[in-house]
């Protein structure tokens, strides 16, 4: 777990991430982070399953966690809180999740200009070297979300 | 019968959403199979649980990739007569617009280009209408 001041800095951002129903649904929880890190953990589920033959999970699963990950590391790397919109998200899997055994995966944002932030991250199992699947996002930062009115689009 | 003997079974008796409903996963988040005068589409069903973001009440990111790589799938078992199930390679999604909770999203897939061993399947994302995408994706599976 981070040290005293970086937890008492940034735990609120973190507890309003894992309080996120989908977070929640799927029993994400935060095991590690600092400023533009983090490192979530989820747990097996025989309702994550996509292939029933074999028991690994579903790609989207992978997808979901690296998401949540990429985001909540943007979010912690943020100077103040802005509201952040995945612009793309691109995944390679490289090799299945082992079934009933927990994922982990950890990102960082290594650059960030005005609007845009950069993130790189993986997800692992027994070993934070042996990754089953790695990811590059982007994030829009600042977005104003949606606008019924306008195109619905996110906007810088 | 294995898995994949049962959905070759389904595909002949023209039931995707057979086929979708042999995955657990998709009875998590709600993903089901159709098909209508174009061909197949996949719905995810609006509900609360997916949420990501609950300022704008709009779907996880991760689970709208989730629909696109299950449509991406389905939609390669259609078209071809494989003899395994196709394994992703990788997957990029752009979000172009925020996919709202309050509505069911759909989304339609088609394969780019399928080789002896590697598959190029493009996917789209929509709620009101299919002109206003709010994801698209691309994705690899090899075949063989």
């Amino acid at each position: 777990m981070p040290d005293p001041a970086t937890q008492a800095h940034l735990r609120p951002l973190v507890e309003i991430v894992t309080q996120l129903p989908h977070y929640r649904a799927l029993g994400l929880e935060v095991v590690d982070y600092a400023p533009g890190r983090a490192t979530l953990r989820c747990d097996y589920r025989p309702e994550l399953v996509g292939d029933p033959q074999t028991g690994v999970v579903h790609g989207g699963v992978v997808t979901t966690i690296l998401d949540s990950v990429c985001g909540l590391a943007c979010f912690l790397g943020l100077e103040e809180p802005q509201a952040i919109a995945t612009l793309d998200l691109r995944i390679d899997y490289l090799k299945p999740a082992g079934k009933e055994r927990p994922i982990f995966a950890v990102a960082e944002l290594y650059r960030q200009t005005r609007s845009v932030a950069f993130l790189r991250g993986h997800a692992y199992q027994d070993d934070v070297e042996d990754a089953v699947a790695i990811c590059v996002a982007t994030f829009m930062i600042g977005s104003v979300g949606f606008n019924p009115g306008g195109d619905g689009g996110v906007q810088p | 019968m294995t898995l994949f003997d049962r959905i070759v079974e389904l595909k002949a008796a023209g039931d995707p959403a057979g086929i979708s409903a042999l995955i657990p996963y998709t009875g998590f988040v709600g993903l089901g199979c159709e098909l209508d005068a174009k061909g197949l589409f996949c719905r995810l069903a609006s509900q609360p649980s997916n949420m990501g973001n609950t300022i704008i009440e709009a779907v996880h990111g991760g689970v709208v990739g989730a629909l696109l790589e299950h449509t991406a799938v389905m939609q390669l078992l259609w078209d071809s007569d494989l003899e395994r199930l196709p394994k992703i390679v990788n997957l990029s999604v752009d979000y172009l617009r925020p996919a709202l909770c309050a509505h069911d999203l759909l989304a339609r897939g088609w394969v780019v280009k399928q080789g002896r061993r590697v598959a190029n399947v493009r996917v789209e994302a929509w709620q009101e209408s299919p002109e206003r995408p709010v994801a698209a994706a691309h994705a690899h599976f090899i075949l063989g």
